[in-house]
């Protein structure tokens, strides 16, 4: 993969995520994590190459099919990506919504969700009246509140302390243990350590292979 | 999830907000110049209709009179042949009046050309008699000249035929140069929402790729557009209505008679044409606006957002 005419950021990366699935994606910076996840949630296409999700070959599939592909896939962005005009409630809800789903079928989770991840009093506050860390939560929120087949989370405990890092790492393992495919970029050593996970390790944009924790 | 999760909050007053930010800056801008071509395109239609209006009033006084030519035989005087075919023309079904117009009478149609009092005394002119007809069954040119012929009067008849024809092409021309000019201004209006439609997708790309990313349909996005748009062209059409509306109230108590001039007679039902101007933009400003977010967001094709 490549940005433009730059040079490739990724190449010859072959990686199948089993259903069920959970791994924590390394590598110094530069090495293609951000990228790597960009391909598998469909905000870019792969200059050449091959992306199956869900036993379907992404190139083929026709446009109007992919927004339910994205539905099914959870996304916590680095730099948040939340919507500074909506309260954090309607931030969380925004999934459900797009999905058609009426406020009176989702209200009390979203809220239960927000008031687990630290949020249950902040639900009216907007994007930018919150600290980095309240951000971050708030995104990891998002992208788990449609309970996606697959979740991927770029750097999501990055703003978090410790004792916030490792509460959002459960809700992580108890979504992965419902059946959710979850990776995790991740330069936390200590929380990559602590979980036992599988490690998949990337740098020069090339895939040095799968490890233990 | 945890048992340290809290209570559900129950909390009623959690009402989904807008997902597009109301308050843009570039709103007032563009309500101002949608209302203006609202404003200008009611204008254009009102006055077409008054043109028009005009032009057909012209067309029944000339469809509903004839002028008549009469050349004395000898021995008989100007006067006598008008005063016998006025009195051979009064009798033609569908003629409601015939007279015999005097010098002076003759003379002012000739003032138009040679001025008010620019008749020469000894020039001679035809004697000539207007023919009233009935507007329902007005008499065709053949039967007034057969009764001119029948009572052996010498004169030929002018029905008006080549202006009447002239004030049709006329009429036509002014009903289709209001139309096209109404469709220009509504093509303008459609132009301008396009371009703010592009200018907010673009003000708005992070709002746009979160709902592209978490799954929204194009359909689904271009809605929130359309739906501002044709609400934003709906209170623009509104305002532009007002103002044609209002000017159009005063050029008509203003002036005497039918109408601001007797070019362009006005009638209060003419206010009824343009009523739905403000129905009509918000259409122009919905399908607008769908089309070119639909547009922008088939260019992402299968990835192409940051």
């Amino acid at each position: 993969m490549r940005y433009g005419r730059s040079p490739e950021v990724l190449r010859d990366i072959h990686l199948t995520l089993p259903n069920g699935s959970f791994h924590f994606l390394t590598g110094p910076s530069g090495a293609g994590k951000s990228s790597l996840l960009k391909l598998i949630y469909l905000a870019h296409e792969p200059s050449r190459g091959l992306i199956r999700l869900f036993g379907q070959d992404i190139a083929t599939v026709p446009r109007g099919d992919l927004p339910h592909i994205r539905r099914r896939i959870g996304v916590v962005f680095q730099e948040y990506r939340l919507l500074d005009h909506l309260s954090a409630f309607d931030n969380a809800a925004l999934p459900l919504r797009i999905a058609g789903r009426k406020i009176e079928t989702y209200r009390d989770d979203v809220a239960e969700l927000l008031g687990w991840v630290g949020l249950g009093g902040r639900m009216h506050a907007l994007p930018p009246t919150l600290s980095g860390g309240e951000k971050q939560r708030l995104a990891i929120a998002r992208a788990v509140v449609a309970r996606p087949d697959i979740l991927l989370a770029d750097e999501p405990t990055g703003n978090l302390d410790h004792e916030m890092g490792e509460r959002i790492l459960r809700l992580l393992v108890e979504l992965n243990r419902q059946g959710t495919t979850v990776l995790v970029s991740s330069h936390d050593r200590e929380l990559v350590e602590s979980s036992g996970m599988p490690v998949l390790h990337l740098d020069g944009g090339r895939l040095q292979g799968v490890g233990g924790a | 999830m945890s048992d340290q999760a809290p209570p559900p909050h129950h909390d009623a007053a959690l009402r989904p907000g807008p997902l597009l930010p109301t308050k843009d800056g570039r709103d007032g801008a563009l309500m101002f110049v949608i209302a203006v071509l609202c404003a200008l395109a009611c204008l254009a239609v009102l006055g077409g209709a008054a043109s028009d209006r005009a032009a057909q009033g012209w067309r029944a006084d000339l469809k509903a009179s004839a002028t008549v030519q009469v050349r004395p035989k000898s021995g008989e005087t100007s006067a006598e042949a008008a005063a016998r075919g006025a009195e051979a023309l009064a009798g033609v079904k569908g003629v409601t009046e015939a007279r015999a117009l005097d010098r002076a009478a003759a003379s002012k149609l000739l003032e138009p050309w040679l001025g008010k009092g620019g008749v020469p005394e000894d020039m001679p002119i035809p004697e000539l008699v207007a023919v009233d007809l009935d507007p329902a069954h007005p008499a065709d040119t053949a039967a007034l000249q057969s009764a001119l012929d029948q009572a052996h009067v010498d004169g030929s008849v002018d029905d008006h035929g080549r202006w009447l024809g002239d004030v049709e092409r006329a009429a036509t021309t002014v009903r289709l140069g209001a139309l096209g000019a109404a469709l220009v201004l509504a093509a303008a209006a459609g132009a301008a929402i396009n371009f703010a439609t592009r200018a907010g997708l673009q003000a708005r790309h992070e709002v746009v790729e979160v709902l592209y990313l978490s799954g929204a349909e194009d359909r689904f996005t271009a809605a929130l557009f359309q739906n501002r748009f044709a609400r934003l062209s709906f209170f623009a059409g509104l305002q532009g209505l007002a103002a044609a509306v209002a000017l159009w109230v005063v050029l008509r108590l203003a002036a005497p008679g039918d109408g601001f001039s007797p070019l362009l007679p006005q009638a209060w039902s003419d206010l009824l044409l343009v009523l739905p101007c403000p129905i009509l933009a918000s259409a122009i400003g919905a399908i607008s606006a769908r089309s070119s977010a639909m547009s922008i967001l088939r260019g992402y094709g299968h990835g192409g957002v940051g």
